[in-house]
């Protein structure tokens, strides 16, 4: 039985980031993995036969620069397809790429995608910061102070540009600065993807800034996105990282108010000085920890994370090509603001859209295999979806499969007639597949009131917890998910310098 | 003459800032358009015997600092605060509020033993934030892009009122600050019919849902006021909302001030890049050493200025300023008392506002249709009987019922109001009372319906937006109304915002008519006559 210094608790890209750099620091890690195979939410699947999806992820904005370079990804064969353009279907398809498109407003497209690139610019090292605590001493007051200057250096009308607009909504901002429609409906979709919010929401701007601080970019990994995994896992194995699956973690154990293994659900307990838990805060706190170790008012406030998930993600398996402009590209369903609010709006109540908004790709235009010759297989995001239906889930979910079908032929007429398999997952779905609460990509919404200092909770937005020796790393903290590692890295960045 | 100000707008604002540059010693002149005073605090009789609050129509947040300043209750001011208040369910049930905090818990337990509980936690938690807010009302917010070293040490207060907070207080001010008043709610209750009730004071005058980030901070909003120190208390002012500005007025004469009534302002005169008067609709000119405009900010600017004195980067932000209106009223003459069967005999509650609203996920749905463009079908409604505390706005036995609808877009579905739209809407209000009082259409003499259109045309309120602008963060502080005229200056010189465009914004409080005055008088080597905020609560 060999001993650890570290038990990693997930295998998502984030768990797979911080095991690396720890074990790359001369720790002894283990990463204990409930699912057959590493890479949570970056996998595969197949979910018809001959038909293989990505399991939820279908694209990146790109990882954190910290872990392609730390994790050397690239030697362990992580390389991507040039950029994806983003095709907005509709009678006249518009396409976008870098911030640049043609039509009407070609130029107040660029313009605005310049301003929110510098002010994403700017906001891009907080990404990598641990967020300060609120206190006057003893943290990274200095660092933080310095970022606040480097806003202040956008010039003094930058500047009140940037204080005026971090809370705005992303309708106000398109309505004000564009009038094409198809630009107008993709700001609105891109910024309110995977939030709570619609996109006349106070707060919504600031979701899309943290997307284009990740990267401009649209990403698609050679082999698809279970390639990340791949490649992660690949890294973390040669830094000496333990992998194991097929384990699930029944309890942390806590002796003496301190975190010093965790028990499996096979009854095997494994030690280690420090546990660091990259699944769900929830989940961390309410099942692995439990109420007997934790403070009555953490505990209760445990609950109150938001995790509402209001993405659905939509498999077909296609027996031809379907008539879109390009099939290398991001194709994204959203004719307008008013269109993508009015998605959101059944969501509130827990119930289904009747047009929902989407964006989606075909995996098997860049790798073969993953269909049968000549066959497709395309891969959506759909938005909104109810995380809690009044309905029956299954009534729910076929509702929610018709309407999304339907949207989809209106804009790519004929789709339907190539449909052999389908397969709807709900925000439920999700969460029980991928053990997201609510089937929130962020193990947490991203919402302001949710970020930095706040996230997942004051008492544990330094990655450090109110159990002694118990470390958060996954997505549920600062700066969120998608797949980039960078939670896992700024994680792992937190264990090391406690010691 | 030349006066030393002149001021467009007898709102209360235009009032206040009028009164405190007259007590400086200097002369000035308010410029009215209609033929009374009072802007949106007005008592107007439009039904014989009957005075109407026919705009604003309770008080608390105006600011006690100034009512002692311009001794308004030896004008004639006196606020009556209300008690109680009711919402009636769809069920047939209610859930009665009272003034007394135990006598709500106990009416809380009713619903919810639970959330009789919470309410202890809910109230101090909320009495905490407004004390940390209400000094900054009534102070000009710094510009954070300024170097100037009174800018720099007004961010240093500020840090430094930040420091003397805790870990905790400090992170539950910035939540509070950014989330959706559904989402604080559910933090701490339970029953629907609680939240729904709790819930009504993030939305009033917002073209927001309960469930829109930053609608808590709306909730703040109304909460900061007071009736005779008890915070968070409303009140009607006796004789109609009118009393106020009347107070006001009285005020301003006794300190040697005039208005003109009657007086509608073309234009603001610039010369050489500075104002120095108004051109009436009548012909006549007005000369003053400085214009302080009471108007929203679009009014001022981009109809009563003309575009070339001004930068095209500021034409273009007052542009995109976000006044969406999304309210709308009834006023209504009864001849008696409405009875409504849910609520006990003799109960208290009538005193106070009532509801038909009792969900927020149907208040929610309020505001989806106006979002759409519509009025909303199963609309939110605040409903007053000044008359059953105040008896000297009817003839006895008879009332005046004030109706604050939400939500009520400023055009329907991108086209104008027509006079049947405004009727439809009407119906749809007064339907939904007769819901839960039945009889009571019978009792009704006179009706005056008001839509966003009227609240413009009238009251000058652009797109019938009441706070003269969106209470949004991209328009709070230094935001409001535009980054880097925050302090009630703008680009022409002389020319002055004292309205609720400017911070800290809309309510009948009075702060930004006497954050504007208090500008203008440091600017000219005067000194303000005029207390600081109250420190402590």
């Amino acid at each position: 039985m060999p001993s650890f210094d570290a038990i990693l608790i997930g295998g998502g890209t984030n768990g797979l980031a911080c095991a690396a750099r720890l074990a790359m620091k001369g720790r002894r890690v283990v990463v204990l993995e409930a699912g057959a195979e590493v890479g949570g939410g970056a996998g595969s699947r197949e979910f018809a036969p001959g038909y293989v999806a990505p399991s939820l992820a279908h694209t990146t904005r790109g990882l954190d620069a910290r872990v392609v370079a730390g994790m050397d990804l690239a030697r362990h064969g992580l390389v991507f397809h040039p950029a994806l353009p983003t095709v907005v279907l509709g009678p006249e398809p518009l396409t976008v790429q870098r911030g640049k498109t043609s039509g009407p407003d070609a130029a107040a497209y660029a313009a605005l995608m310049a301003r929110l690139g510098e002010f994403a610019r700017v906001l891009a090292p907080f990404r990598a910061l641990t967020p300060p605590r609120l206190t006057t001493t003893g943290n990274e007051w200095g660092r933080l102070a310095r970022l606040g200057l480097g806003i202040r250096a956008l010039g003094k009308a930058e500047f009140r540009e940037f204080l005026r607009m971090i809370l705005i909504n992303i309708a106000d901002v398109a309505e004000d600065e564009l009038s094409d429609d198809r630009l107008k409906g993709l700001l609105a979709f891109d910024a309110t993807l995977g939030a709570w919010l619609g996109p006349r929401s106070p707060n919504s701007l600031i979701l899309l800034l943290n997307q284009l601080a990740i990267g401009p970019d649209t990403l698609m990994p050679k082999g698809g996105m279970a390639a990340v995994a791949q490649a992660m896992a690949r890294a973390a194995e040669a830094a000496g990282v333990h992998l194991r699956c097929n384990a699930t973690v029944a309890r942390v154990v806590v002796e003496g108010e301190r975190a010093v293994g965790v028990e499996l659900t096979s009854g095997e307990v494994i030690r280690a000085e420090t546990v660091v838990s990259a699944i769900s805060p929830r989940l961390t706190f309410q099942q692995l920890v439990g109420p007997r170790h934790l403070d009555a008012g953490f505990f209760a406030r445990v609950s109150h994370i938001r995790s509402r998930g209001a993405v659905a993600k939509l498999h077909l398996a296609l027996s031809g090509a379907p008539g879109v402009p390009d099939l290398r590209a991001r194709m994204v369903v959203a004719p307008s603001v008013r269109a993508v609010e009015e998605a959101f709006n059944p969501v509130k109540y827990g119930e289904v859209p009747k047009a929902p908004v989407l964006e989606f790709v075909l995996p098997s235009a860049f790798e073969a295999g993953v269909a049968p010759e000549g066959h497709h297989v395309l891969s959506a995001n759909v938005q909104f979806a109810p995380h809690a239906p009044k309905a029956a889930l299954a009534a729910a979910r076929t509702e929610m499969l018709e309407n999304t079908l339907a949207v989809l032929e209106a804009h790519v007429p004929g789709l339907r007639g190539l449909v052999v398999g389908a397969e709807m997952l709900m925000p439920q779905d999700i969460e029980a597949r991928f053990g997201m609460v609510g089937g929130n990509w962020h193990h947490g919404e991203l919402a302001v009131e949710q970020m930095l200092f706040l996230r997942p909770l004051r008492e544990a937005a330094q990655y450090a917890t109110p159990v002694a020796g118990l470390f958060l790393a996954g997505a549920g903290s600062h700066p969120g998910g998608g797949i980039n590692g960078a939670a896992g890295w700024n994680a792992a960045e937190r264990v090391l310098a406690h010691g | 003459m030349t006066y030393d100000a002149v001021i467009i707008g007898a709102g209360h604002n235009g009032l206040v800032a009028a009164c405190y540059l007259a007590r400086a010693g200097m002369k000035v002149c308010v410029v009215e358009k209609n033929d009374w005073v009072g802007g949106a605090a007005v008592s107007r009789e439009l039904f014989p015997g009957f005075t109407y609050s026919n705009c604003s129509y309770v008080s608390s947040l105006f600011r006690p600092e100034i009512m002692r300043d311009l001794e308004l209750p030896k004008h004639g001011l006196q606020i009556l605060p209300y008690e109680g208040g009711a919402v009636f369910k769809e069920d047939g049930g209610y859930l009665g509020m009272f003034r007394d905090h135990d006598a709500n818990r106990r009416e809380f337990a009713r619903h919810s033993p639970h959330d009789a509980e919470a309410y202890d936690r809910y109230a101090r938690d909320v009495l905490r934030f407004c004390r940390f807010i209400r000094p900054l009302l009534m102070r000009t917010p710094p510009d954070p892009s300024s170097f100037k070293p009174r800018d720099l040490a007004e961010m240093l207060w500020l840090g430094r009122k930040l420091g003397e907070m805790s870990e905790r207080q400090l992170a539950e001010l910035v939540r509070f600050w950014t989330m959706s008043i559904a989402d604080f709610l559910d933090e701490y209750f339970e029953s629907p019919v609680i939240k729904g009730y709790l819930a009504v004071s993030a939305i009033i005058g917002t073209a927001f849902g309960p469930m829109s980030p930053g609608s808590a901070y709306v909730l703040l909003h109304h909460y900061m006021g007071d009736v005779d120190g008890n915070v968070g208390a409303w009140g009607y002012a006796r004789g109609g909302m009118g009393a106020i500005t009347q107070a006001l007025s009285r005020s301003l004469v006794a300190a040697g001030g005039e208005i003109r009534v009657g007086s509608g302002v073309e234009r603001v005169l610039v010369r050489g890049g500075r104002a120095v008067g108004v051109a009436l609709a009548n012909g006549d000119e007005v000369r003053g050493k400085r214009v302080i405009s009471n108007m929203d900010v679009k009014r001022t600017f981009l109809k009563h200025v003309d575009e070339v004195d001004l930068p095209g980067e500021f034409v273009k932000r007052v542009k995109a300023f976000k006044i969406r209106g999304s309210s709308g009223k009834l006023n209504i003459a009864l001849d008696a008392a409405p009875v409504f069967p849910a609520l006990p005999e003799g109960a208290p509650n009538l005193k106070g506002d009532l509801h038909f609203t009792d969900s927020i996920e149907r208040m929610e749905r309020a505001y989806d249709d106006w979002k759409a463009g519509h009025f909303s079908r199963d609309p939110f409604q605040d409903v007053m009987i000044p008359t059953m505390i105040d008896p000297t706005m009817t003839p006895p036995g008879k009332h005046f019922m004030s109706c604050f609808v939400q939500y009520a877009p400023p055009k329907i579905e991108g086209g104008e109001w027509s006079d049947a739209d405004r009727d439809a809407f009407g119906a749809t209000c007064l339907d939904q009372i007769e819901k839960y009082s039945p009889g009571f259409k019978n009792k009704v003499l006179h009706v005056e319906v008001r839509t966003p259109r009227e609240l413009e045309a009238e009251v000058g309120l652009t797109e019938g937006n009441i706070f003269q602008g969106e209470l949004t963060f991209d328009q709070l502080l230094f935001n409001r109304p535009v980054p880097g005229y925050a302090q009630y200056r703008s680009p022409i010189r002389d020319l002055w915002l004292c309205g609720s465009s400017t911070h800290p914004g809309g309510g009948v409080m009075g702060a930004p008519g006497r954050n504007a005055a208090a500008e203008v008088l440091r600017e000219a080597g005067l000194r303000p006559t005029m207390r600081d905020a109250y420190a402590v609560l």
